[in-house]
Parts: C-alpha cells; structure tokens; sequence
C-alpha cells in the first residue's frame, strides 16, 4: 500500500482524475473548477485597501479557499507522508539539458539547487522564486484564470478564449524557456 | 458539510497533481523544451475527460446536489487574455509551478515556494491596484 501510494502516477491515470475535478465540483455545488482566482479572495480577504477590484463577498467563494487547503493537504500526503523515494524519472534528453545547466540532483519535486531559503537572497533565486511567483499571480488575474480555469475547464467548455490563453500561457513559457530562462541558470 | 466534500476533492486533486510530478519544476522544464509526453498527455487527457463529463451533464440536464441546474459562467475574451496569459507563461516557467502547485508544492514541503506564493498574491494586488491602467 506504502508503495503503491509513494509511485508517480502515469499521466494516463492522473489526467483523467484531474479532468473528473471539473464535474465532480460541478455536482457538489455547482462551482467551476480554477484556482487562480483563490489568490484574489485572499488579496480581498487580507488586504483589500481601497481597490474595488478586492471589495466583494469574498466569503462566498469561501469553497475556493477550503479546497485549495485540500490542494495542500494533498501535497503533504504526496510529497511528506508519500514521497517519492526514486529522482523524477526524466527522459535521457531532458536529463541531459539540466545537467549542461548544471542541475544533476533531481530528487524531490523541486530543484534543490535553485529553490532554497539561501537562495532567494541571489540573484538568480529572487528572479526565480520572487519575480517568477509574483509573474503567476499578476499574469493569471490579468488573464482572468490559469491552467485549471482556462486550460481544463474552459477547454473541456469549447470556450475559444480558453485556448487562446492557453496559447498565450504556453507562449510565455516558452520566451522564458528557450529564451531568457538560460541567462538567468548562468547568473 | 459542503465545504467537508470541496475540501476532500481539493486533497484529491492535490494528491494526483504531486504524484503525477504536474508540480514539479523539472517536468516543466521538459515539457517547454518538447522532451517528453507526459505533461502533454496529462493536460489532454484531463481536458477531454471533463469534456465529456460536460457533455455527458448537458445531455442529461443533471443538476448539482443543491438543485441548480448546472452552468459555467464564460470568460470573455480580452487582451488581458493574451497579455496575461503569456505574463503568467513567463512566470509558470521560472518558477515551475501554475496557482494550483503553489498550495501544493507548500504542503508537500518545498518551503521556499511559501514565499513563490506570497509573491502570487502580491502580483495578484499588484494587478488590482493597476488594474485600469492597463489594456483589456
């Protein structure tokens, strides 16, 4: 049982049980399946100001906020209670290119050359924990949604702008890959 | 009670998303750079489940446990849709994690991402303060 929990799940076993997230809210209480917008309740929660875009009920999406707790149980279980024991099983090619960037130790879900308390106060951590995290909130509200939101339920909902943010959110992310990401491993 | 079902499917979710490594830095690395299916198929098999869930509830007229009949409100299209959208790309690759991954990747134990998602809300003010300043 142990093993059977600690294993990475195939993509063709966890992709089908992330899709059934959209009906399953859906039918519990007839809420859409996205997290990016949890990020805005707790702006509106914390710290409102005087921004309109924070005064609302936020006490009404309180459900958004219960589960995205549960997202966070759920990494205690998968990565604390359930770790896996194996590094991450890349292919040959993607091993590869980490390892000409330097990275060799691929245990854990993270990098632990590049995601650590120390670093953040370099360079290269900053840009990658604090510019690349305030990026995701700022880029996912601008987009009104992230991948859940857009690219799963909006998706699955034939919405057109769906797919069009998620081109844009694959755009993004491949400027920064190819493009601005090898400067900022070489700092 | 409702909240007791949402906070269970969240664990749920957050559960397969670490276990499926969806949370993990090196498999977007891998993904953005086309060398492996895995994140691929994971997104479109995910996609085409849910999209047959929903036509499944169209056809069926089902309706939620409170009743309602079942409706997702659309998101329009605006340049915020692409603007954003590649803003968040640019983001999702730096750190290797979307929104849903932040939470989980606090709880599975990578702490620095506490401070990857404190950043997210701050980004997320950020946009609310200049919100009509920008384009959309």
């Amino acid at each position: 049982m142990n093993d059977l929990l600690s294993r990475p799940l195939p993509w063709y076993v966890a992709g089908p049980l992330i899709g059934l997230m959209v009906p399953l809210l859906l039918l519990i209480g007839n809420r859409a399946f996205g997290i990016s917008s949890t990020l805005r309740h707790i702006c509106a929660a914390c710290v409102p100001g005087r921004l309109p875009f924070f005064r609302y009920a936020w006490k009404d999406e309180m459900w958004s906020l219960v589960f995205a707790g549960g997202i966070l149980l759920g990494g205690v279980l998968g990565g604390l209670v359930f770790p896996n024991p194996e590094p991450v099983a890349l292919s040959a090619a993607a091993r590869e290119r980490l390892a000409a960037v330097g990275i060799t130790d691929l245990t854990g879900l993270h990098p632990r050359e590049l995601f650590n308390f120390a670093a953040i106060g370099s360079v290269k951590g900053f840009l990658l924990i604090v510019v690349g995290g305030f990026l995701v909130g700022f880029g996912t509200r601008y987009a009104n949604g992230c991948t859940s939101g857009h690219s799963i339920t909006g998706m699955a909902n034939l919405k057109w702008p769906s797919l069009v943010a998620t081109m844009a959110f694959f755009a993004g992310g491949l400027v920064m890959t190819w493009l601005i990401l090898p400067g900022i491993l070489a700092l | 009670m409702k909240h007791l079902a949402f906070l269970v499917a969240g664990t749920v979710f957050g559960f397969v998303l670490t276990k499926a490594e969806a949370v993990s830095w090196f498999r977007i690395q891998e993904m953005f750079r086309f060398q492996s299916f895995h994140m691929y198929g994971l997104l479109m098999s995910a996609v085409v489940v849910a999209m047959v869930s929903l036509a499944l509830i169209r056809r069926f007229g089902v309706r939620s446990l409170g009743g309602q009949p079942i409706a997702i409100e659309p998101k329009p299209f605006t340049k915020g849709t692409v603007l954003g959208g590649m803003t968040f790309g640019l983001g999702w690759a730096m750190t290797g994690a979307c929104p849903g991954p932040l939470y989980a990747l606090v709880g599975a134990g990578v702490y620095p991402m506490v401070v990857a998602l404190l950043a997210a809300v701050a980004g997320t003010w950020a946009y609310g303060a200049l919100r009509d300043r920008l384009p959309h």
